[in-house]
């Protein structure tokens, strides 16, 4: 991974995410699939049309539509962030850095907001470029200079840049639609699996198949959160080196970093639901800072040290 | 039939023509456009530096002569044309501001005036877009200069006459010695 330069990680990101994409879009098509063979019949003689694959992807890409055009709007009021007034003085650095980024990634300004919150963090979110916001705790503009919050901001405007934050959404909207799913069958299975049929009609295939549709439907919520988490946590490292590709200052990141990671407080104003959005997690917990499998598994974000580590490696690159 | 594929390849020639062609002008309209934002920040900044310079006369009667080249480089750099010259002019500006930035330092009374304080983080933000907006447009001028340059753009960029930009370049050394100013000189 260090040896990797900014170019060819984006192209794995890039890669990656359709991977990803495609794997959540079978996933949805198997659950409904599911509900077709054992509820319908479809392909014994019952339903012609798989009636229900139709509806999960119908369901799978209507949230994905809502979720584009309202999902920023939804995320900024969860976390209470309000809109940053244009002549607050206060704000003075944090208008002048976000327009700095904007200009170095040849991007509009998105709309900046603050959250009234003591812990340093930040999150970008929009469905594009142009509909982009971007978000800082209040502990963030307090505790970290001029430079710092420079790292920062191009860390999100590289999210913004690399349409992460549309990817984001699309994914939060996505694991919805397999949790709804999922819900729906495991409630329906209460009734009794093919309660219609004789188990002799299906053959040794068919009951593989329901073995396996049965074990997704359960496991569905955590397969899909685990997806979700490679997908932010690859986004995040890619951030990181674009967003000091932006501000050609890695250090700045670095330091910037340090200080978030030594506040241990959770940022308590951001949901769990935002946590993949954020340059820290905001939860607090301890899963993102060990390494090894499980966390490499299980956080949203890569270790700090880890990602510090490669920050370092690429200002050595740069002096 | 033979007729049939020449015909299928040329179709599939001035397709390619037209694509590479649109991709040029593309990228030429967004060197031009980068081009454009240096200008607005390097304007601002030619608007700003006469305040600051008014603001901060009174506290540093004895550094005249930092201030008088100062407004001399300024307006050098509003005068100037075409890339390399200006530069070479916004360069020389850039040195004259951070020397006066440097000396403010000896001043504490300077350094707690509010409306000092102010244009000094205007001034930065500004050094900042810029040297920003020039490190965009050199990104996309060499982009630019690139698909006209190799196998087969170069074909296409002699054929409609593109020329390649020319790179905003710090030539003065001066301005080199002075990376916590512009940040794009770390590299």
């Amino acid at each position: 991974m260090i040896s990797r330069n900014i170019y060819e990680q984006e192209g794995a990101n890039k890669r990656n995410t359709l991977f990803i994409m495609g794997l959540f879009v079978l996933f949805v098509g198997f659950l409904g699939c599911g509900f077709d063979v054992f509820y319908f019949g479809f392909g014994r003689g019952g339903l012609d049309i798989p009636i229900a694959t139709v509806i999960a992807l119908m369901i799978g890409s209507w949230s994905a539509v809502s979720g584009l055009e309202s999902g920023a709007s939804r995320v900024l009021a969860s976390c209470d962030a309000q809109p940053v007034d244009e002549h607050d003085p206060k704000y003075q650095t944090y208008r002048d850095v976000a327009e700095e980024m904007a200009i170095a990634a040849g991007l509009p300004v998105p709309k900046l907001y603050v959250i009234p919150d003591p812990d340093p963090n930040a999150f970008a979110t929009g469905k594009d470029p142009q509909h982009a916001s971007i978000a800082v705790t209040e502990g963030l503009l307090e505790k970290l200079n001029r430079e710092e919050l420079q790292g920062v901001i191009g860390h999100e405007m590289s999210h913004v840049r690399n349409y992460d934050i549309r990817m984001m959404t699309l994914v939060a909207a996505l694991i919805g639609a397999v949790l709804l799913l999922s819900e729906a069958g495991l409630r329906s299975g209460r009734f009794g699996f093919g309660g219609r049929r004789r188990s002799s009609s299906r053959g040794g295939a068919g009951v593989i198949f329901l073995v396996l549709w049965i074990l997704a439907l359960i496991l569905a919520p955590i397969i899909a959160r685990l997806l979700a988490m490679t997908v932010s946590r690859q986004r995040e490292y890619l951030a990181d080196a674009s967003g000091a590709e932006l501000t050609r200052n890695p250090k700045a990141l670095v330091s910037a970093l340090v200080k978030i990671d030594q506040s241990v407080d959770p940022t308590r104003s951001i949901k769990k639901g935002t946590a993949c959005l954020c340059i820290a997690d905001p939860l607090g917990s301890n899963v993102n800072n060990k390494e090894g499998f499980f966390a490499e598994l299980f956080g949203t974000h890569p270790p700090i040290s880890k990602r510090i580590l490669l920050l370092q490696a690429m200002s050595y690159e740069h002096a | 039939m033979a007729l049939i594929l020449l015909l299928i390849i040329l179709v599939l020639l001035v397709v390619w023509v037209i694509a590479q062609f649109n991709s040029l002008v593309r990228l030429r309209n967004q060197t031009l456009n980068g081009w454009k934002q240096i200008d607005v920040q390097l304007k601002r900044r030619h608007d700003l530096i006469p305040n600051l310079v008014n603001t901060v006369k009174g506290f540093m009667e004895f550094e005249q002569e930092t201030l008088q080249k100062v407004i001399a480089a300024r307006n050098a750099a509003v005068s100037a044309t075409g890339v390399a010259d200006s530069a070479a002019k916004e360069g020389e500006l850039s040195g004259a501001l951070s020397r006066l930035f440097a000396l403010t330092e000896n001043y504490p009374t300077l350094k707690s005036n509010e409306n000092v304080r102010q244009l000094q983080e205007e001034l930065t933000a500004t050094e900042n877009k810029i040297s920003f907006a020039r490190q965009f447009y050199n990104d996309i001028a060499t982009k630019f200069n690139t698909a006209q340059q190799v196998f087969p753009g170069t074909i296409i960029a002699s054929v409609f006459n593109f020329r390649p930009s020319e790179l905003f370049e710090v030539k003065d050394a001066a301005e080199r010695e002075v990376p916590s100013v512009d940040l794009s000189l770390k590299k």
